[in-house]
Formats: structure tokens, C-alpha cells, sequence
């Protein structure tokens, strides 16, 4: 099949018409974004991207990914078809149904402003949103929830047993997760924060996770023993269910953090099936969980899903991908302006590909973090581009991903 | 008891804690006790006795995998999500009892030895040459790997040991290097792939120079090349290698990549085996890597944010003494900022826990306690997520939830031992004078010497070292 729009680096794919910065006017906090929720689900390790949406029409796919190509929509093991001769992976039926739904935007090409391959430093830039490793010590969602007018709501929890460097910079940030033992009792937790009063780790840390519990004991998140603590992707729903209910308690959160891990697929990958494939369903049912937990939520709530970066074209010498630049990145939700592409394609012809080996970093995930920030919570433009990720005034906005 | 708030800097900071009786007489110098662990062997050693050797932990990953393979075989493409993942999950439980086993026994040693600094060190650096069991090929070998590795080596030098970690199963199989082939070896040319990069790269950037070390993915790419024929005997490998035993380390030359290599702007001739053991070993004298070792260690036992003095001082010594280990621990007890009487690092989940079974006197635990115990706090051993291993900051560890699991662990402990425990008197005799006045009174006014000693447990200078 021919496939004119991706012929060409640069072509712009349906509906991510491109603004320059600034020019998307600023927006007065208007907005309640108590009820806007947002959920942020980093996939650490390094997701293959063109494995979850798959460029089956471009003429260099089935050469290049050899053994980690897809069937073609409609053979056995197939990809979902989606349009312009890209499909989803057949394990993402959830995503499918939502991208028939117009509830999911699909950036296909997308990297955070980090070139070199350490998923440390990749995860570090990720998360803190500045322009190179180290560049700040805590966390764009973190400063963007201190940007957020007082009067609204404005705290956020991480399903993680530690609060992710994303989030920090937020004094009203926490994190939870399910307990495996008894909870400890009322009457020794207020002796502690006694004992803490003068200290300015324990104290604080106390008194937040003290706050959470109670939403969560509120909402019926006590009695989960063990649920989503099991590593790999039978873990994953439990998380997402755990993130649905204390979202939408009474009086919940405005923002969730969610980590799943174990894509680093550098062996036996595997395609339709095996290793990645198994990962991805983990993902699809988690995502799934997390509409059906959020409810009424889900018509106001914007879902990102991104990754630290790509992984190379070609299969390596194991059966796997190694290290690359480029990935895939969905947002999803009632608040999306979906069923379409966002940014740029940049091919897979040999010239496009970054150092001759990945897909090339054609959209800065800076920008998405950006423009949901703006329309979904109203934040401005210029705040965005200086406070919340340094260094970002003059990276492009996209239009039209949120409704506003 | 530790009497002076050296000793207590010595059994807390730098050990695992005080059991009771330890450090009772007040001769002990607090340096010596230290100094003395540095060069014996034996202080580094556990008893391995019925756990397994790296030939019988290949055997069982061989076992593994013939069962996996039936379980799997033909039908996969048919399987539910679900069925996949049980075929998948079933046969690993063989495995997993290996690790049990491995972990009972480190935490046993960790609650009975009188060697509290050597093991720390132990756990450092097995931290930095991460083999994590969270892939099923590296289960049996996680354990084995930090016995016969870096037990085996604390009293050598960072470049044996950078060398021995290298060339163990557990790393090649970790790493995915066991079957890495050049593109223009033998093996490589009729299969048209084969380069597998990440052992170089993560060996590059966590276990030597660092990510702001001065190296670029050429010399990434490289290093993979000159490593390539770096594989274990086992499955179809032991053909090419006969005569070895399952899990041998093994050269395969023809997995191995030709010519000469240029890395770190130095050319290595093509030498086959040489060739990769040569890098390591001038990666291992590299300055970025004394710097990021010295900026690890400083980190680990001083602060978060250690300072440049110290951390220069330790560079200084791994560099002059030729990667000595025990000469750059022994610069360590030497500094005045690692003796600072204000504890400044917030302890992981297994030094808290190590430390709260000593300060009981415990020398026994079921199997059971302590793998739920390990996974409430956060830190199961031989299962950190990624390459990195585990982190080193407050900001990673005392996250609110993170507290929370540890009141809830502590008062669950504390309320299994009963009412026959004195917490006071525990507690001052793991802290000695670090124990504060606060911390006593709130002690003491507990409504139950189980709340006593939870409060005890979680107390802020208990929680730090």
C-alpha cells in the first residue's frame, strides 16, 4: 500500500496542526481543575513504541523489524487497524475501542529533550521536565499542582511506595500503596507525630501518609492486601484500580502517578506474543480498570501514558531492541479530543531515522505535557514554559488535543 | 552498650547495628573494630552451606527451561493473556526457592555477625554491581553471584572484581550478553544480527565511568563489540564448549567480534577474550571511575550530599593505591565528615530491618516473616527494579507510604515478641548516647511495651544512622 503522508519528514499527520509558542494566546485559570483530573502512567524500562502502534503501511516496516513485525489488520494476530496504515498492537483492544470512541490521541514519534540512551538520566528528564539530566531537583507535575491557584484543588497521589521525582516539588503530593499488614493504630500514629514534631523528613511524610489512609480507608481501598503488589504485568490493573478509587473518593486527588515496569525488552521480545505482548495486555486491562473505576470522572479526566525513550528499529542479535530515542505516547480520556494522530511521522526510511538506528525524536513530550496543562487545567502558557519546564519557552504547543 | 557516641557511630553507621551485649566493653576503639574487619577474609564469608554452587544454580536454570519449554511448546499462539502467563509463571517456582533460601540465609547472617561494617560493605557493592532476580533467568544466580563474587573479592581490587562480576552467569545473563554475537563473526555473518549492547553500556555508565564520564554511544558500541564471545556453558552453548561444566564461563570465538576496537579514544588490538578484559581493566584505573566510586561510597555512609572534601580524599585513594579495595575503606574510617555526630542518612528498608531484629537479640526468623517483612518495607533482596539497584537518598526511602509500612511492620513486630521486653533499656543499648531525651520520655510513657517499642523502632535517630 502507498502512504503518501509518510513520505516525508515533517508531514504533519491529521489534527496535530502545530502553533508556535506563545501564540495560543494566554488563558486565565478558569477552570476547576479539581474535577479535571489527570493521570500521568510512565512505562519505565523503555517502551517499544512500534510495537504498540505500528506503521504496518510503511513501506520499510516489515524489512526493517524483521522478526518483531506484525501481522497486517485482519490476519491471524494482526495489528487493530487505526488509519494512514498504522495499527495498534492485537493486545491494546481497550485502546482500539477508545480510538473508535474519539476518546484517544496517539503521538506516534515522541521523545523527552534527552539524545543519549541511559534510562536513568532519561527517566530523570522525563520526570523533572527541564532540558538536560540534573537540570532540577524535583518534578514538573510537582511544580505545575504549586502553580495551580490555591483556591483549587490541587494535590496529587503516586501508587508507589515512594513519591517519583516527577512529583516532587509539591508539598500537597503523596504516595500510597496497598498494605500487606495490619494498619498501625490511631493512637501510636499521633505519639509519632509527636515524636516528629521537630523533624523535617519524618514529620511531613508521617502526617501525608496519615491523610491519605483515611481517603483510602473512605473510598474501601483497606482490605486490598497484597493486590498490585506482585511485580510484572499482573500488577498493573491493581495499581490503576487502586489510582480509579482514590481519584474519584469524595474530596480525592487531582492528579495520579503510575509506574509500571519491566519494558526493557532487550531478548526474546516476541510479537503478537511472548515477553512484550504479555505487557502490553497488562496495560490494555490497567487502562481499561481505571475508566471503569473513575466512572462520571473518566468525561473530565485526561490520561498520559509515555515512556523514558525508544527502543532501536531493528531487532538486535537476541530477539529483543536495545536502547533508542523515539516512542509512542497516548493520551486518553472523556476530556480528549481523540481519534486521531498528534506531531509528526517521521518514517522509517533509513535517512530519517535518528543516528541511523532509532525513530527519530519528531515531537518534544514537553509540548504534550504543555498543551494538556494549559486546556485541561488552565495553566499559562508562560508559566508552563518557564517554571514548570525550564528552559521550554520556545518549544512548539499543539492545538486541539483537549477539550477545553 | 556503646558507651562514647563513637561506638555508636561505629555499630550504627557503619554496621548493622548493636545486638545486645555487643560493644559492652569500654576498651573497644571504635576505629580498630572497624580497621580489623577490612582485611580478613572470613569477616566477608557466610556459611553457604545447602545453597547453591554457580555450576547447580546453572543446572536448575537448565531444568527451568526444559520445563518451560513443554509447558509452552506448540500452543502459545493459541493461549489466552492469562493462560500465557501461567505457562509462563508455573515452572518458575523451582526457582524461586532458590532465592528464598538465599535470602534467609544473608538475613541470618545479618542478624548473628560481629562483623556489621563488612557485610555493609558487602551490600554496597553488591548494590553497585546490580544482578537483580527479576528475570527468570537470573533467579538462581543472584545469590551466588554476591557469595562467589563479591564476598570473594573485598579484599582485592576493584578491577578483579569489575573482571569477576563481568564474566559470572548471573551479569552475562542479567545483561543479555550470553548470546551477543559480532555482526561479522562467524556466528554473526550467517545470521545477519547479533550485537546485544547493554552490558557495555550499563558497565560504562553505572559500574565504572558514569553517565557524565566522557564516553558516546561509539564507545558503547564498541565495548559490545570487543565483549562479544563473553557467553556461559549451558543449552546449546555447552557444544562449543566441550569439556565445560554448565554455568563455566566460556570465550566462543565464534560469537566474537574482529579487528581491533577503539575505546575511550584507545586502540585494543584484536586479542579475543584480552580484548574485552583489557578495557575492563583500563576502565576500572579510569579517574571518572574513582570519582564515581568515591562519590557512591561518600554518599552511602556520610550523606546524601557528601562533601567534596571527602569525596576527593576517597578518589585520591582508589587512584594511588591501584583500586585497593581494602585500602579506599580504610580512607573511609579515616574522615572526619564520616564521624560527623549528627546521623545524616535516612536507613534503607533492610538496614532498618537488620538492625531492628539485632536490637532484640533475634537470631531466628521463619522463612515466611522474612520475605513478607522485606516486601511491606519495599526491599526484597536480589529484586532491585533496574541495573541501577537500589537507590541511596532519603527521598527515595521516606516517602510517606514508605513510613507508614514501616510503623505498621515495626508495631506488628513488636507486638509479636509480647509484653516480656524492656524497650527502653533495647534501644539504649543499640544507640547508647545517641539516644535522645525526647525519644526516652515518649518511650517511657507508652501505654505498652509493645507501643514502647514501636515508638522505639520508628524513633527519628533509630530511623537514621
Amino acid at each position: 500500500m502507498t502512504f503518501p503522508m509518510m513520505t516525508r519528514r515533517g508531514a504533519l499527520i491529521a489534527g496535530g496542526a502545530m502553533l508556535l509558542a506563545g501564540s495560543a494566546g494566554a488563558l486565565t485559570v478558569s477552570r476547576q481543575a479539581g474535577d479535571r483530573k489527570f493521570v500521568l502512567v510512565i512505562l519505565r524500562g523503555a517502551l517499544d513504541g512500534l510495537a504498540a502502534v505500528a506503521p504496518y503501511g510503511d513501506s520499510y516496516y516489515r524489512a526493517v523489524r524483521g522478526g518483531l513485525a506484525l501481522p497486517s489488520a485482519g490476519d491471524v494476530g494482526g495489528v487493530l487497524p487505526l488509519a494512514d496504515g498504522f495499527g495498534l498492537h492485537p493486545n491494546l483492544a481497550f485502546l482500539h475501542e477508545q480510538w473508535k470512541g474519539g476518546e484517544l490521541t496517539i503521538l506516534p514519534a515522541c521523545a523527552s529533550p534527552y539524545r543519549e540512551r541511559s534510562h536513568f538520566d532519561a527517566q530523570d528528564v522525563l520526570e523533572t521536565g527541564a532540558a538536560e539530566v540534573f537540570g532540577a531537583s524535583d518534578g514538573w507535575l510537582g511544580r505545575a499542582l504549586t502553580a495551580l491557584p490555591p483556591e483549587l484543588k490541587r494535590d496529587a497521589v503516586a501508587i508507589s511506595g515512594s513519591l517519583p521525582l516527577v512529583l516532587r516539588g509539591s508539598a500537597s503530593a503523596t504516595s500510597w500503596a496497598p498494605s500487606l499488614g495490619p494498619s498501625a493504630s490511631d493512637d501510636t500514629l499521633s505519639r509519632l507525630m509527636d515524636l516528629y514534631a521537630g523533624d523535617a523528613l519524618l514529620g511531613p511524610a508521617l502526617a501525608s501518609a496519615i491523610a491519605t489512609n483515611s481517603i483510602a480507608s473512605a473510598s474501601g481501598l483497606e482490605g486490598m492486601e497484597g493486590k498490585g503488589r506482585r511485580g510484572g504485568p499482573g500488577a498493573y490493573k491493581g495499581l490503576a484500580d487502586a489510582a480509579a478509587r482514590l481519584l474519584s473518593a469524595e474530596g480525592g486527588p487531582a492528579a495520579a502517578v503510575l509506574s509500571f515496569d519491566g519494558w526493557d525488552t532487550h531478548a526474546n521480545q516476541g510479537a503478537a506474543n511472548g515477553q512484550l505482548a504479555l505487557r502490553l495486555a497488562g496495560l490494555d486491562t490497567a487502562l481499561r480498570a481505571l475508566r471503569r473505576g473513575l466512572g462520571a470522572h473518566w468525561a473530565k479526566t485526561v490520561v498520559a501514558v509515555v515512556t523514558e525513550f525508544g527502543r532501536t528499529v531493528a531487532e538486535n542479535g537476541t530477539g529483543g531492541t536495545d536502547h533508542g530515542t523515539g516512542s509512542a505516547a497516548f493520551l486518553l480520556g472523556g476530556a480528549v479530543s481523540g481519534g486521531k494522530f498528534g506531531g509528526d511521522w517521521p518514517g522509517l526510511a533509513p535517512r530519517a531515522l535518528f543516528q541511523g538506528r532509532d525513530l527519530a525524536p519528531a515531537n518534544d513530550l514537553r509540548s504534550v505535557f504543555m498543551t494538556v496543562l494549559q486546556d485541561h487545567w488552565g495553566l499559562e502558557r508562560d508559566t508552563l514554559g518557564r517554571t514548570v519546564f525550564p528552559d521550554a519557552g520556545g518549544v512548539r504547543a499543539f492545538s486541539g488535543l483537549v477539550h477545553t | 552498650m556503646p558507651r562514647t557516641l563513637a561506638a555508636s557511630i561505629a555499630i550504627n553507621r557503619f554496621g548493622l547495628g548493636a545486638r545486645p551485649g555487643e560493644f559492652d566493653a569500654e576498651t573497644t576503639d571504635p576505629r580498630d573494630w572497624l580497621a580489623q574487619q577490612l582485611t580478613r577474609t572470613s569477616s566477608f564469608m557466610l556459611a553457604s552451606g545447602g545453597l547453591p554452587t554457580t555450576r547447580s544454580a546453572a543446572e536448575a536454570l537448565g531444568s527451568y527451561l526444559e520445563d518451560l519449554k513443554k509447558k509452552t511448546e506448540g500452543g502459545a499462539g493459541k493461549m489466552s493473556p492469562e493462560a500465557q502467563e501461567e505457562a509462563i509463571l508455573q515452572p518458575l517456582n523451582q526457582l524461586r526457592e532458590i532465592l528464598i533460601a538465599e535470602i534467609e540465609a544473608r538475613t541470618l547472617h545479618g542478624l548473628t555477625t560481629e562483623a556489621g561494617f563488612a557485610e555493609r560493605l558487602v551490600l554496597f557493592w553488591s548494590n553497585h554491581f546490580t544482578v537483580s532476580a527479576t528475570k527468570a533467568v537470573t533467579i538462581p544466580f543472584a545469590g551466588v553471584f554476591e557469595r562467589e563474587v563479591i564476598r570473594a573479592g573485598m579484599t582485592g581490587t576493584f578491577a578483579d572484581l569489575l573482571v569477576a562480576s563481568t564474566r559470572h552467569p548471573g551479569m552475562l545473563l542479567y545483561l543479555d550478553q550470553a548470546q551477543s554475537m559480532g555482526p561479522n563473526s562467524n556466528a554473526g555473518k550467517r545470521r545477519d544480527k547479533g550485537l546485544n549492547e547493554n552490558l557495555a553500556r550499563e558497565i560504562l555508565e553505572l559500574q565504572t565511568l558514569g553517565a557524565q564520564g566522557g564516553y558516546t554511544q561509539a564507545d558503547v558500541t564498541e565495548f559490545a563489540k570487543a565483549l562479544t564471545g563473553w557467553s556461559l556453558a549451558g543449552g546449546r552453548t555447552r557444544l562449543l564448549a566441550p569439556g565445560a561444566d554448565p554455568g563455566d564461563f566460556i570465550f566462543v570465538d565464534r560469537f566474537h567480534e574482529p579487528g581491533t576496537r577503539t575505546v575511550m579514544g584507545k586502540r585494543y588490538k584484536e586479542a579475543g577474550e584480552g580484548q574485552g578484559e583489557t578495557i575492563l581493566r583500563d576502565l576500572a584505573k579510569h579517574p571518572s571511575t574513582a570519582q564515581r566510586i568515591a562519590t557512591k561510597l561518600a554518599r552511602h555512609f556520610i550523606s546524601d550530599n557528601p562533601p567534596a572534601a571527602a569525596v576527593e580524599a576517597l578518589a585520591k585513594s582508589f587512584r594511588t593505591s591501584g583500586g585497593q579495595l581494602p585500602a579506599l575503606h580504610e580512607t573511609l574510617i579515616s574522615l572526619e565528615d564520616a564521624w560527623n555526630p549528627q546521623a545524616q542518612k535516612f536507613k534503607s528498608p533492610n538496614e532498618f530491618f537488620l538492625s531492628a531484629l539485632r536490637l532484640t537479640g533475634l537470631s531466628k526468623l521463619g522463612r515466611k516473616g522474612i520475605v513478607s517483612a522485606y516486601g511491606l518495607l519495599g526491599q526484597v533482596p536480589y529484586q532491585a527494579s533496574s541495573p541501577e539497584g537500589w537507590p541511596d537518598d532519603s527521598a527515595s526511602w521516606a516517602g510517606p507510604d514508605a513510613v507508614i509500612k514501616r510503623v505498621e511492620w515495626a508495631q506488628a513486630f513488636a507486638d509479636r515478641l509480647g509484653s516480656n521486653i524492656r524497650p527502653e533499656s533495647l534501644v539504649r543499648a543499640a544507640l547508647g548516647p545517641a539516644l535522645s531525651a525526647v525519644t526516652e520520655q515518649s518511650i517511657a510513657r507508652a501505654e505498652s511495651a509493645s507501643q514502647g517499642l514501636t515508638l522505639a523502632l520508628m524513633s527519628p535517630e533509630f530511623q537514621r544512622r
